[in-house]
């Protein structure tokens, strides 16, 4: 049991609990005992309880009509409702007032048997769930014995008498005040805990529940201890297995703040953990109760003085609103951007109450009340943003977006904040609102030629719903892109569930600020293409992942060749690397094997590059800045992080910070660019790529491979990089090069310098610089070849955002990566290159580059060649490959580890 | 029904795909008997209006209504309907001839065992099911706007017609009780809560059908609930068969009866309308347009049962016979246990 499922059931519209209520009801103003029925279901109550037990009323007719009242009520209708009466001819009208199902509260064993059981029968043949308190004819059950023994002999009767179905039951054990000074009475809380984890186990499927304010009835008048009793009892009973209460959401404080000598009464006295314990919680009790209400308005007054933004926080965590419209627009002042509050403090308070609901010291009702707080914050906001938005664009928009949270869930905050960014960010976005029908949201996407859909979700159950509305989208054959968001999403999810049901791009986002360069790419064509094939293999990899977990399922190796990449090359010859004699950089060279490839020869199979103290002015506009801010924990995309309304400002000035240092590292040459590039005559063998002398009669090195093993959808094949290069029974001749650049030569220097003055900032920078101008140097080779030294390529241009994008022909895989994780084929690769000596790049043990900042990999010119991720191997494959690489098993086995699909010596 | 025939039943249900029959109303409006042959000579001198009251035909022109039937059977319809829609002694008040309810339901299930007994083969027997329709009354709507906690009718009241209703028709030998055209659910509740008790009281074993109607593209039914929310409310019943019918044609229903597909553990039926209703209020769906969505839903495990509703004739069953001939009838899921509460939303909660 955890919080996340408890169920908060409204107590307000009972009689016999709200004062307020009771008046209404006695003077017959049911419309605003309705805007109280209301109001509670806007505040989280998920089931409401309407009890007209009142002397003075007739109890019957009150409860028939207000809830034939109710009925005209969608906002409060829509949740089912807990006919809570001593009198059974009450229950029986209320039950024939609800279309839905509800709850009875509640039946038991006091009048005998015979009674119990017509009672329960009629439950049945009303169709509600029923409310069984520990009680029989002996009286109310106290000791965890007794409420086990009743609660036992009920279940055990219902489901053998009435064949009732036993998740329709609900016991309610009897919460007793403790702490009244009555040591009888000490254990009451102990023995009810006890009693639900006992029943949890003998009455499968059955709930628990209890009228949570009697606990603390000792205490009445003082509510700062009432609430601190009902937290922690809460605290303890909840996993155990109480998982619904009767409560007032507003009566309930939070876990953690509650002072720790009072918390530490409270459990003392909950738990029975020491006979002192009523007297210490009295005593304590007496203090707050004598400075109490002084020290609560001193408290009040105390936390008005923080900062603004603490200030927010502690209204979103308490679920205050009645500052949080003033602070909000102090806060806006304090801001550049109306949206920065939202962002910035607002989002941080929500995710302070995301952590306490996830450590179970926050419940359900109490986060529903900081989301209305939230909201009034946003709606409060809302027209200045939407005004800044005006000032800035009143042109065209970026696209058009169709928003909604799925059938079955009400939550929106997190879709509507999502909105107000895209909206700022200059996207139409039309939203639907709450509990909307796949075939509204399709309906509307379709009525306004939206760019996007986005579907939002909160509860567990909208995850499904939202794989139905993937699936219909299918079903109508609609290309539409589609963004998943909400707290209960997630990539994997995506990934594993919706992502297989629809063809067209799904993506999950985060949150809200990974809403606006998400749906930038979505709307532009050819940038959706790029992110669908990136989040494709993203989500095969997540997909192996979770199928991973749940046993692989491999195909045998030879099954696996069989579906291999089918190239067609019979009608494809590999492009001959054009090998110039000299560059501008340098004169070919023969590969350390070869003996061609030198000067002179005018037709080489084979040839090396040597780029030494490469210039590095040239790498820097190459710089791809995405992973850079990545790398200081700035998640965005450059350039568009610059302007993000929140990292914006940051990113900004950690972005001139780097280009100040690029400049010094250029002109003052603090780092040293090497690299090395070779082509050379290849096969495929297998799944081995075997490196040819230039004669092609000898292999002078076997470049070994591992291939995708695990069952994949129909169609799709199981890869090797081998795959891309011509088998010798083609009758093609191909070639495969091999490259390793650093730009990271002489950075420990500096690195160590900086540090010795105390400035690790400056040691990050130029690391994370160094870091990037290597992949720069990699992705300006890689070019080179393909335009030059190769030359299959000769005619690409291509913008910075496409190389970054990898939209050009051709791969340049690197050993230890996706697609061949194995780090000892780089030895291959050191040994082709001379890599130690060309470029000063040295291997460690476990064949890690030193510098850091390196790049190596392979060279792989077939159009069709791309990236994958190999996931997951079968030892049939391990055995194979330790043949091949003249290993034992156990060495495969270590070197091939994370890939590994079974347990090794299993 | 007799254990015999409820084995029977299942058995037919496990092995295809079975077929209703399509609208009474729509083929009595096409045959258009005149006030003279709605009255008869029992009634001719009856006080009210009687045409328009279709159920009153049972026994005024009972020929018409045991050709309709056998055309049904004919073309292929599995389930034979009684001729029973509005034969309660509530619907009946407005003819003033509320006393003839149980015989209304009692003859109509006579005449649909005649064609169902007539028809039945060993390999394929034919089964009748006892409609119980809405009445025109609502439990949870108020009739007047202005005052939102008025009814014109109540549970008990409505309880106690219905279960006359469904006595009636198991003396007139049907082998299942059909709730359809459930527009609000607190009506079917009071309809479950009276056939639960009279099972009880004779401790015989009835299955039961239970179709509610989605009026319109909100995906709700009148009285305001979900399909889920629908099921939920219901299912206390235990029925033999879930399902939507009427109000829309086959292309609006779809989402929903694969929402209803996809939530019980009930089989599942759905008989549509033949599309919505045209300016000259006629059904346009044509036969083989009509079962083209249907095929596509049993092709889809969508369903166990079909037909069609308002609009459709025995075209338009024969060609709904064909698509969903030989066809695998629906797996039914195993639905997890959990409390299932509803309001006009459903609310689940798993213990």
């Amino acid at each position: 049991m955890d919080a996340s499922n408890f169920i908060n059931i409204g107590e307000r519209t009972n009689v016999t609990g709200s004062k307020r209520f009771m008046r209404l009801i006695k003077e017959g103003d049911y419309d605003t005992a309705l805007d109280v029925a209301r109001n509670q279901v806007e505040n989280g109550a998920q089931v409401i309880d309407v009890n007209m037990d009142e002397g003075m009323l007739d109890s019957l007719e009150a409860m028939r009509h207000f809830l034939n009242l109710i009925a005209g009520e969608p906002d409060i209708a829509k949740v089912p409702v807990m006919v809570d009466s001593s009198k059974w001819e009450v229950i029986e009208a209320g039950l024939q007032c609800i279309q839905g199902k509800g709850m009875v509260n509640s039946i038991s064993l006091k009048e005998g048997e015979e009674k119990f059981l017509d009672q329960a029968q009629a439950c049945l043949d009303y169709g509600a769930a029923v409310v069984v308190m520990a009680f029989d004819e002996d009286g109310q059950a106290d000791t965890e014995d007794r409420k086990v023994e009743i609660a036992q002999r009920a279940y055990d009767m219902l489901l053998e008498k009435l064949d009732f179905p036993p998740e329709d039951i609900i016991f309610d054990l009897n919460i007793f005040a403790i702490a009244t000074g009555i040591e009888e009475h000490n254990n009451y809380a102990v023995d009810f805990i006890n009693a639900v984890k006992r029943l949890r186990e003998t009455c499968p499927h059955a709930h628990f529940s209890g009228g949570l304010s009697n606990v603390s009835f000792s205490f009445r008048g003082n509510e700062t201890v009432r609430q601190a009793m009902h937290s922690v009892f809460l605290y303890h009973a909840i996993p155990t297995g109480l998982d619904m209460a009767i409560v007032n959401a507003g009566q309930l404080e939070v876990y953690d703040d509650i002072p720790e000598a009072l918390r530490e009464a409270c459990e003392d006295v909950v738990l029975n953990k020491r006979d002192d314990a009523t007297e210490r919680l009295l005593d304590l009790a007496e203090e707050y109760k004598g400075k109490g209400k002084q020290k609560d308005s001193k408290e009040d007054l105390a936390w008005r003085e923080w900062e603004v933004t603490k200030r927010l926080e502690h209204s979103l965590v308490k679920g205050i609103d009645t500052y949080v419209t003033e602070d909000t627009e102090e806060a806006r002042q304090q801001a550049d951007k109306p949206l920065e509050v939202i962002e910035g403090p607002l989002m941080d308070g929500m995710n302070v109450v995301g952590d306490l609901f996830g450590d179970g010291k926050m419940f359900l009702p109490q986060v529903v009340k900081s989301a209305r707080v939230m909201k009034k914050a946003v709606a409060y906001l809302l027209p200045y943003i939407e005004e800044e938005k005006d000032e800035a664009d009143k042109g065209s928009n970026n696209g058009t977006i169709i928003m909604a949270t799925v059938k079955g869930d009400v939550h929106d905050i997190g879709k509507n904040i999502v909105g107000v960014v895209l909206q700022c960010n200059n996207f139409e976005v039309i939203d639907l609102g709450v509990m909307q029908p796949m075939n509204e949201i399709l309906s509307a996407a379709e009525k306004h030629d939206a760019d996007i859909i986005g579907l939002s979700g909160l509860i567990t159950p909208s995850l499904d719903e939202m794989v139905n509305v993937a699936s219909e989208m299918q079903r109508r054959g609609m290309d539409t892109p589609l963004l998943i968001g909400g707290a209960t999403t997630s990539r994997a999810h995506t990934a594993v569930k919706i992502d297989p049901r629809y063809d067209g791009a799904v993506m999950w986002v985060k949150d809200a600020s990974r809403s606006v360069p998400v749906a930038s790419r979505m709307v532009d064509k050819k940038a959706r293409a790029e992110l669908v094939d990136e989040l494709k293999e993203d989500y095969d990899k997540l997909r192996e992942r979770h199928a991973n977990k749940k046993k692989d399922k491999f195909l045998t190796l030879s099954d696996a060749r069989a579906n291999g990449v089918q190239l067609d090359w019979e009608n494809y010859a590999p492009p001959r690397p054009k090998l110039p004699e000299t560059t501008e950089f340098g004169e070919r060279q023969a590969p350390p094997h070869a003996k061609s490839g030198a000067n002179g020869e005018a037709t080489p199979e084979s040839g090396m590059y040597v780029f030494r103290d490469f210039p590095i002015e040239k790498l820097v506009d190459t710089i791809d800045w995405t992973p850079f801010f990545l790398s200081w924990e700035m998640k965005g995309r450059y350039p568009d992080i610059l302007n993000d309304p929140n990292k914006g400002p940051e990113a900004r000035k950690l972005f001139d910070e780097a280009q100040a240092m690029l400049k010094k590292i250029v002109e003052d040459k603090w780092l040293t660019a090497n690299g090395v590039a070779g082509l050379f005559p290849a096969k495929r063998v297998g799944d081995d790529i075997h490196v040819l002398s230039d004669d092609r009669s000898e292999t002078v090195q076997v470049l070994h491979n591992l291939r995708q093993q695990t069952e994949h959808r129909k169609g799709v094949p199981n890869r090797s990089l081998a795959d891309f290069i011509a088998p010798e029974d083609s009758g093609k001749d191909d070639w495969i090069g091999g490259f390793a650049v650093t730009a990271g030569l002489g950075s420990k220097e500096i690195v160590e310098r900086f540090k010795e003055q105390n400035d690790d900032y400056n040691a990050i920078l130029v690391e994370a610089l160094a870091d990037r101008l290597a992949e720069s140097f990699a992705e300006w080779l890689h070019k080179y070849v393909r335009a030059e030294l190769w030359g299959h390529a000769p005619d690409e241009s291509l913008a910075n955002e496409d190389l970054i994008g990898e939209k050009y022909e051709g791969i340049r895989p690197a050993p230890g990566y996706p697609a061949c994780p194995e780090h000892t084929e780089k030895d291959a690769l050191w040994k082709l290159l001379d890599v130690d000596n060309t470029t000063g790049i040295t291997l460690t043990d476990s064949r890690a580059m030193w510098p850091g900042a390196a790049v190596s990999g392979w060279y792989f010119s077939h159009p069709e060649s791309r990236y994958f991720v190999l996931g997951r191997v079968a030892k049939d494959q391990v055995k194979d490959y330790a043949e091949r690489k003249g290993w034992d098993i156990a060495t495969a086995e270590k070197w091939i580890g994370p890939n590994l699909g079974y347990e090794p010596g299993g | 029904m007799s254990d015999q025939r409820n084995e029977l039943l299942h058995a037919a249900l496990a092995d295809r795909i079975l077929v209703l029959d399509g609208a009474m109303g729509t083929m009595i409006q096409n045959h258009d008997p005149d006030e003279s042959e709605y009255r008869g000579e029992r009634f001719a001198d009856w006080d009210s209006d009687l045409k328009g009251n279709n159920d009153l035909l049972t026994l005024t022109y009972p020929d018409l209504i045991h050709e309709i039937s056998s055309a049904y059977a004919e073309a292929g319809s599995d389930i034979i309907t009684t001729n029973t829609f509005s034969s309660t002694t509530i619907a009946q008040a407005d003819y003033h001839m509320e006393d003839l309810a149980a015989e209304l339901n009692r003859e109509g299930a006579r005449i649909a065992r005649e064609v169902a007994d007539e028809y039945s083969t060993e390999e394929r027997p034919r089964f009748v099911a006892g409609v119980i329709g809405p009445t025109n009354r609502t439990a949870s709507i108020s009739p007047d706007v202005n005052d939102p906690g008025k009814r014109n009718t109540d549970f008990n009241e409505l309880a106690q017609a219905y279960g006359e209703a469904a006595e009636a028709l198991l003396e007139g030998g049907v082998d299942i009780i059909l709730m359809e055209t459930i527009f609000d659910t607190l009506n079917a509740k009071a309809a479950i809560y009276a056939y639960r008790r009279l099972l009880r009281e004779r401790d015989i074993d009835v299955p039961l059908m239970i179709s509610g109607t989605i009026t319109d593209a909100s995906g709700r039914t009148l009285s305001g609930q979900t399909t889920e929310a629908f099921y939920n409310s219901v299912a206390h019943a235990r029925p033999l068969t879930m399902g939507l019918n009427c109000a829309l044609g086959p292309d609006a229903l779809r989402q929903y009866v694969e929402e209803m597909s996809r939530i019980t553990p009930c089989y599942t039926h759905a008989y549509p309308n033949a599309g919505l209703p045209n300016e000259f209020g006629e059904y346009d769906l044509q036969p083989d347009e009509m079962a083209e969505h249907i095929g596509e839903w049993a092709e889809s495990g969508l369903l166990n049962m079909a037909g069609g509703c308002c609009g459709s004739t025995p075209e338009h069953i024969g060609a709904i016979a064909d698509a969903v001939a030989g066809k695998t009838p629906r797996q039914r899921p195993e639905i997890k246990r959990a409390m299932r509460l509803s309001g006009l939303e459903p609310f689940t909660a798993s213990a």
